[in-house]
């Protein structure tokens, strides 16, 4: 679980890194040597306080600066994921027609870490997106070509494209803290603990207890959103509503990659490149068998009597 | 009879060349083919990581991604002018249906066979057509993926859709491309048109016989073709 303790001052060699990709964007990658351990981040929305320190240390971190925004009648600061906000506590008012209780959702949104990534499946550039096989789904701005297709493909509404890089940002799980033994910045910042981080087995089991502690006290559809449609994600949620995700400012109920941005990376491919090359072939067949059409000389002097004296 | 059509200076023989494009239309289609050819080197980089060290040719991804769309403008706008000079000229005539129905005859090159053509015969007409509709869908829907630009103009389905179909419209462009490029190089004597600007008498003979016709009698049975001539 989240390591509190402070990491050692000497330099670390980061555990896991190019050898342990399972994924990488428009390439392919050799089979990894070995599994590393799943992680995950777990996020108990019912311990959220809203105090935004998990925002603060998020841009701490990664070295982040946000804008000076406006007020909107909200504490949602700023109103949305931005290149620099890589992570943002939204926050809902929801009358429990049930209590009639007004509820006070939050919800910390970020990248999910989906198993079946769908930025990464329509990124067109090779390594721009990887996939390490702990699960953590990472961007590199160095191959990145700020083209927007992760924007398309991701089923949360995630990545941003930066107006000044022209490059994707969004979380990255703090894969570098995680690479040497440390956890996320968030989960190390939480003064509640309502995000910890460890391996996907132990996460589900300490949202087990969290769901028996919230039914326990009348939330009886309290439960975990870890969604299979994208395979389960390295970033799961204790909700306390957890049969109407879509209360917590949008989080979607059934999240999977769009069959529009499938059919595009899919079929399309293969269709495109049998068309055109059908109609290339078509021509180089009809070459062989018809010959060109060549003009004859008959013609030639059909035209020449045509015009016959009529030449200025 | 037109002063389009003069001896062949260059044979003995009572030749005679015909001109078919001005240098203005020469420009404006190389321009559109030109730009035409980039944008397809371009996409197909990003259309398929098989091809994308086509990026190379173009700076690299970034800039490729910056510059596919401008040469987008460029194509925008030579397919404007290519347009309205050929619209009149590609205008459906009842001999196109029997041309298109003797498609065993176009396909072996027994023209004699076929109704005499004016300018353009009818599968030369349907390639402009193509081109006439799905360069401005290319357009528009490039337009809605030109996420630097016009990001807030469209929402996430939307570039969803478009990103599909600019992806399927570049394939039907690029095959009908193929046709129009085949059938130049197929249809022996044809290319000069594009690059010299005249093709010879007996070309014009035995592929656009009306369009000849017309020319001699000075008649003017389609309005003129290109502004400029
Ligand atoms: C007419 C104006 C056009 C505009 C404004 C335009 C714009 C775009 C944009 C914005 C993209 C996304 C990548 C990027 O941001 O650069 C794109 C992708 C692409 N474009 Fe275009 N485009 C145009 C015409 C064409 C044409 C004529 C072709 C080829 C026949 C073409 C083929 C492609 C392909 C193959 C892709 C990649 C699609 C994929 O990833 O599956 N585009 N275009
Ligand atoms: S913006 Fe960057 S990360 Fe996103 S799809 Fe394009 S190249 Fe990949």
């Amino acid at each position: 679980m989240t390591i509190t303790v402070n990491p050692p001052v000497a330099a670390t060699a980061p555990a896991y890194g190019e050898q342990d990709l399972l994924r990488r964007s428009a390439s392919s990658v050799p089979a990894p040597g070995r599994q590393l351990e799943a992680v995950s981040k777990l996020i108990d929305v019912s311990k959220c306080i809203g105090c935004k320190a998990c925002q603060s240390a998020c841009l701490e971190w990664n070295n982040l600066k946000e804008e000076i925004g406006v007020n909107t009648g909200t504490y949602q600061n700023p109103h949305d994921l931005t290149p620099n906000t890589w992570t943002l506590m939204k926050f809902t008012e929801w009358v429990n027609p049930q209590t009639d209780n007004l509820e006070w959702l939050i919800r910390k949104d970020g990248c999910m870490h989906c198993a079946d990534p769908g930025c990464l499946k329509a990124c067109p550039s090779p390594g721009a997106i990887v996939q390490y096989t702990n699960g953590i789904v990472d961007f590199d701005r160095e191959k990145c070509i700020g083209c927007g297709y992760c924007v398309k493909g991701c089923p949360f509404n995630i990545p941003r494209i930066s107006n000044v890089t022209h490059k994707a940002y969004k979380c990255s799980l703090c894969s570098d803290r995680v690479a040497v033994g440390q956890g996320p910045a968030c989960a190390k910042a939480c003064p509640t603990k309502a995000i910890v981080f460890g391996t996907k087995e132990q996460m589900k089991a300490h949202a087990d207890k969290r769901i028996a502690d919230l039914k326990s006290r009348g939330f009886d559809k309290a439960g975990l959103y870890d969604p299979p449609g994208v395979g389960g994600t390295h970033v799961m949620y204790v909700l306390h509503h957890a049969d109407q995700p879509s209360l917590y400012a949008g989080l979607p109920d059934n999240p999977r990659i769009s069959p529009i941005v499938e059919a595009w990376k899919g079929v399309t491919k293969y269709a495109g490149f049998a068309v055109i090359g059908l109609a290339a072939a078509f021509g180089f067949v009809h070459h062989l068998v018809a010959g060109p059409n060549k003009v004859t000389e008959h013609d030639e002097e059909e035209a020449a009597r045509l015009t016959e004296g009529r030449s200025p | 009879m037109s002063d389009a059509i003069r001896p062949a200076p260059e044979t003995p023989e009572p030749r005679v060349t015909v001109r078919r494009y001005s240098a203005l239309t020469r420009i404006n289609h190389w321009t559109l083919a030109g730009s035409f050819v980039l944008l397809t080197l371009s996409g197909m980089a990003l259309f398929h990581p098989s091809l994308f060290w086509l990026s190379t040719f173009f700076g690299g991804g970034p800039t490729l991604r910056w510059l596919h769309p401008v040469f987008g403008c460029v194509l925008i706008v030579a397919w404007l002018f290519m347009f309205l000079r050929f619209a009149w000229a590609n205008l459906p005539e009842r001999t196109d249906w029997v041309w298109m129905t003797k498609v065993r005859d176009v396909l072996s090159g027994r023209e004699e066979n076929l109704p005499e053509v004016g300018k353009y015969n009818a599968g030369q007409k349907l390639v402009f057509w193509s081109f006439a509709l799905l360069v401005p869908a290319l357009f528009l829907t490039g337009l809605v993926i030109w996420d630097q630009y016009f990001y807030d103009w469209t929402t996430i389905p939307q570039k969803r859709v478009a990103v599909l179909a600019h992806a399927l419209l570049a394939i039907g462009m690029i095959t009908v491309w193929i046709v129009h490029a085949y059938a130049a190089i197929w249809v022996q004597g044809t290319i000069q048109a594009m690059t010299r600007g005249y093709v010879t008498g007996g070309w014009a003979w035995r592929h656009h016989r009306k369009w000849l016709r017309d020319l001699v009698s000075g008649r003017k049975r389609t309005p003129p073709a290109t502004p400029a001539e």
